[in-house]
């Protein structure tokens, strides 16, 4: 039976309802172009969601050499066959008319296009000449959640053997190093403990900060499909904006900004008061349980509700449901991750499992969940802030045993010190000491805040940048070498979701033009530098995407992200596989913790934590102290105001964020009819009483300011509480005449002209949730709503007038129950 | 004036010190951001020391609130006296400033912790509950403003000190190393 569905108006498809512990039925999704049956269809080809995190498996279907559509995987133990929006329609970017065909440099000041030698041979210039003028430290690598495993493991040790620089992270910093460092503090070693499987099971699901709805849409199909069915479980929604998941939630606490350690400390001191604690647990696997006793002692409901905003008598709700629960999956993602005290609001989470022992069982888990769709590979093999295979830089012998890896003598990888991060890289390069920047797939002249600085640090002459990526971007129109990338589909390899899930995706098309798999441009530039191992030979002796994935599972055995028993070829044709996946483990590994905690003794742990106020990293001395068993650390943390608060002059809070229909810096998004026409442009959301003292009604112009920027956005209003302004980050300048910025200083259209440059200390993500704004009317509309979406976060608050977001005939995918 | 007075006042004193150079840091560092954001903090942690010395030393006959070291801004201010006394034309290189600041900050705090070990010494052998009780609840945190400095000062020397041998010698850069 078919079921064709504008997937656009509604994204989530047909529901398949099952009872608690039953198998997720399979409902498989296809979207081929127009004109196209799947009779046409000449090639499958195996692969899976790169426009989020959540690998949802797929095939691409191929006919005379490009692509035509997809098809949703129903073997796959991630999506059943499911596919969101961005899954079904994101594919066309690929034929996006503007892609880059050509490298391209900056001759007089102006890009123009070369051949490679001419680009990668300025890239093996400067970087030369750096290297015997100023020494490793003057080079930077910033690169991305988007690439392929091989691709990082490549890049990792070529920046960290063969460069010998400390400067290689990701933009993964802005999207889930808090999720690795929560992981890390808690358990010693990053790691998801829990599964997407665990939905299946769980009596209680609480989403904190997580607008699972928009950010893992398939997820949340199997979310919904468990709410219709028997037994649901209950829900819990912690989000200031009356999400999708806050409107089927049982309890929905919104608070202040900034606020979640308060919020957070107050379930605990509830379920401590309640002696929901599972003492065993507590006793045999964790250390540390006395300190948060007395750090949450006085954090009652009452005295919270005043910091976060929330009834007291909510909170208890909350606190009941969670300590009622007996199988609890938590989830957490950036409504944590990008706000104030990001660390130490997401290890509450995993305090809140660990006293109550819900961690190891069907139903009882966590996921610090990540944005990007290979987020995970970049934190595992090294190309994050953190040396590959969650080995520890403080750790003398972790560093050894890489250093046998890569037959490089162990000086010749940084570890005297943390890896730097992304935000610090481009300290540097404001100060002149990194003089070249080889960002590849990602954005930052969009993605990263206050971009006046950014953009400022970019443009210095005095900074050689290379930027890799599909398109002229914002990022690339500051460069000095543009390198063209290929893309999903055009480039074969694996990539690793947020319940650890490997999956393979194969080549289905040739790369457009001149343009390259990452990994070709890596191992190119390897070869030019002639990087060598201590013997003399090559460092990187791997020359396809296969070798490269051995090379990496040498290097990932005997760590927790083992991929020793995985193979290209067992990864074909059937269901993605969880690490770790080894000789133990064959079929890979559903949960972690099922039999204590595995990965927090000194001697093995990817990290001795860090202050969580602070950001100083532990000693091993201390360390080996404070658990010397290496059980989970249930870490205290005491709640402290955010650095940035409203005044007279910036009475509202800001907080920046996503919809379902975009994806980044709307680079492939942008590009998608379908998606691009569902939220075509930016808006701010206010709360009727906010728009109202401020004269504003639904499709007014208004400025957004801050003490950093402004832009302009059209009005929304929505049902999000009172105090707050919300802006879509997605939107940049690449498609306006501005071109990589605002034409004029008051034709901002960026939600990062306005945030703050500002991290937390322990992870080093970016707060860009937590930041003080002004909000004023620009122009009155003409009648015509705000270009947001409908059916999201951003539903109005006055449904009267607006019309429904739909994607009409171009937009409709079926739906097979196999 | 008791071993245990005096040792208050110095404490007192240390604390408001740190507090008042933590606030001047996090001015004169505000490109810096990760310092200024977390200086400010831990500024606010050295003023709630010096309330709550301030409170306990009056049980021993002392009164630490009141006087010139408790106006506000004081650190705003010395930040600024600071500023304007850079000779023109020779600003100090700003990563060796930095460091020069953070190692300061650093002196101060493991001045105040120091004070902090004798006030709990003090408090064993006098049996005084109320003073170890407050030494167990300020000289962690004390500890932890010691492991920031340092850790920052590990991280960020490495980059600082190689890009500067590049650069070449200056006199006020140096100055500022050694001052």
């Amino acid at each position: 039976m078919e079921f064709p569905n504008d997937r656009i108006a509604r994204p989530w498809g047909g529901r398949t309802a099952y009872g608690s512990g039953g198998t997720w039925p399979a409902r498989v999704d296809t979207h081929l172009a127009e004109g196209v049956t799947t009779a046409d269809v000449e090639q499958w080809v195996q692969s899976a969601s790169v426009l989020h995190s959540n690998g949802d498996a797929m095939d691409i279907a191929v006919r005379n050499g490009r692509i035509v559509g997809v098809r949703g995987r129903a073997a796959d133990r991630v999506n059943r066959g499911r596919l969101g929006p961005k899954d079904l329609f994101g594919w066309q970017a690929n034929h996006a008319a503007d892609r880059l065909r050509a490298p391209l440099v900056r001759e007089g000041g102006r890009l123009v296009e070369c051949d490679w030698d001419t680009a990668m041979g300025r890239v093996v210039h400067h970087s030369r000449e750096l290297l015997s003028a100023r020494g490793p430290g003057a080079i930077g690598f910033y690169t991305t959640g988007q690439l392929f495993l091989e691709e990082y493991y490549t890049l990792a040790v070529l920046a960290r053997a063969g460069i010998g620089t400390n400067h290689l992270d990701g933009n993964t910093r802005l999207c889930t190093s808090t999720a690795a460092e929560a992981l890390k503090e808690s358990f010693g070693c990053d790691g998801q403990p829990g599964s997407y499987a665990d939905v299946d099971h769980a009596d209680a699901l609480a989403l904190f900060g997580h607008n699972m709805a928009e950010t893992q849409p398939v997820l949340w199909m199997r979310v919904l499909d468990r709410l219709e069915g028997e037994d649901p479980p209950r829900l819990l929604c912690v989000d200031p904006r009356p999400t999708v998941v806050a409107r089927h939630a049982d309890v929905h606490l919104a608070p202040r900004l900034g606020t979640n350690v308060a919020l957070l400390n107050a379930l605990l001191h509830e379920i401590v008061r309640t002696d929901r604690i599972d003492h065993d647990f507590v006793e045999s696997h964790t250390v540390g349980f006395e300190e948060l006793r007395e750090q949450v002692a006085e954090c009652t409901p009452a005295w919270a509700s005043k910091i976060c905003d929330v009834p007291a008598a909510a909170i208890g709700r909350a606190a009941e449901l969670l300590g009622g629960a007996e199988r609890l999956l938590s989830t957490v993602l950036q409504g944590v991750y990008q706000s104030h005290q990001a660390t130490a609001a997401a290890v509450q989470v995993n305090n809140l499992h660990l006293v109550r022992g819900m961690l190891g069982r069907p139903g009882c888990g966590v996921l610090q969940m990540n944005g990007q769709p290979t987020a995970q590979n970049t934190r595992e093999t090294g190309a994050n802030g953190d040396l590959p295979g969650f080995r520890n830089w403080q750790n003398d012998q972790h560093v050894a045993e890489l250093a046998r890896i890569w037959n490089v003598d162990p000086s010749a990888i940084p570890h005297y010190a943390p890896p730097t991060p992304a935000m610090q890289i481009f300290r540097y390069a404001e100060q002149g000491s990194v003089r070249m920047l080889w960002i590849s797939g990602t954005n930052p002249a969009v993605s990263l805040p206050e971009l006046a600085r950014i953009r400022g640090i970019l443009g210095q002459e005095r900074l050689f940048t290379v930027v890799q990526d599909l398109f002229l971007t914002e990022t690339a129109q500051l460069a000095d070498v543009v390198l063209p990338a290929a893309t999903w589909g055009e480039k074969t390899g694996t990539f690793t979701n947020a319940d650890r899930t490997v999956h393979l995706s194969e080549k289905a098309v040739e790369p457009p033009g001149a343009s390259r798999p990452d990994l070709d441009v890596f191992l190119d530039y390897a070869r030019r530098m002639d990087f060598r191992d201590r013997d003399g030979g090559p460092l990187i002796t791997w020359s396809t995407p296969e070798e490269a994935f051995e090379a990496w599972k040498r290097c990932s055995a005997g760590r927790p992200c083992d991929y020793t028993g995985l193979t290209y070829e067992r990864l074909r044709g059937g269901s993605g596989i969880q690490w770790p996946c080894n000789e133990d483990a064959p079929d890979g590994t559903e949960r972690l913790y099922t039999e204590g905690i595995s990965w927090a003794h000194p001697d093995v742990c990817e990290s001795y934590g860090k202050d969580l106020v602070t950001g100083a990293p532990v000693e091993v001395v201390e360390y080996r102290s404070l658990n010397p068993d290496g059980k989970a650390v249930v870490k205290a943390a005491e709640y402290l105001p955010p650095h940035e608060d409203t005044s007279e002059e910036y009475p509202l809070q800001l907080t920046t964020g996503r919809t379902l229909y975009h994806f980044h810096t709307r680079t492939k998004t942008g590009r998608v009819p379908q998606l691009d026409a569902a939220a075509p442009e930016v808006w701010a959301e206010l709360s009727p009483a906010e728009a109202a003292a401020r004269d504003l009604r639904e499709g007014d112009l208004a400025r957004i300011t801050t003490p950093r920027g402004s832009l302009q956005a059209r009005v929304r209003i929505t049902d999000i509480r009172d105090g707050l302004v919300f802006v879509p980050f997605h939107y940049g300048y690449w498609d306006t005449p501005g071109g990589h910025g605002p034409a004029s200083p008051s034709e901002g259209r960026a939600a990062n002209e306005t945030t703050i440059t500002d991290w937390d200390p322990a992870s080093k993500q970016p707060l860009f949730k937590t930041a003080a704004a002004r909000v004023e009317r620009v122009a009155r509309g003409d009648g015509t709503p705000a270009p947001a979406p409908t059916n999201t976060a951003s539903a109005p608050s006055a449904p009267d007038g607006v019309p429904a977001t739909a994607g009409g005939p171009r937009a409709h995918a079926t739906e097979e129950r196999p | 004036m008791s071993g245990v007075a005096l040792t208050l006042r110095a404490l007192h004193h240390g604390e408001r010190h740190l507090e008042q150079e933590l606030v001047a840091v996090a001015d004169r560092h505000r490109t810096d951001h990760e310092v200024h954001h977390v200086a400010t903090d831990l500024a606010r942690w050295s003023d709630e020391h010096a309330d709550r010395i301030a409170d306990a030393a009056r049980a021993h006959g002392l009164d630490l609130k009141g006087g010139t070291e408790e106006e506000p801004g004081e650190g705003l201010l010395s930040a600024v006296r600071e500023k304007t006394a850079e000779p023109p034309g020779h600003p100090p290189e700003p990563g060796l400033l930095l460091l020069r600041d953070l190692r300061s900050l650093h002196l101060a705090a493991a001045e105040n912790s120091l004070y902090w070990e004798m006030l709990a010494q003090y408090a064993q052998a006098a049996k005084d509950d109320r003073l170890l009780a407050l030494s167990s609840a300020c000289h962690p945190r004390t500890l932890r403003q010691m492991r920031w400095t340092n850790a920052m000062i590990k991280a960020l020397s490495p980059q600082i000190l190689t890009a500067l041998r590049t650069h070449g010698d200056r006199g006020a850069s140096g100055r500022a190393l050694v001052d």
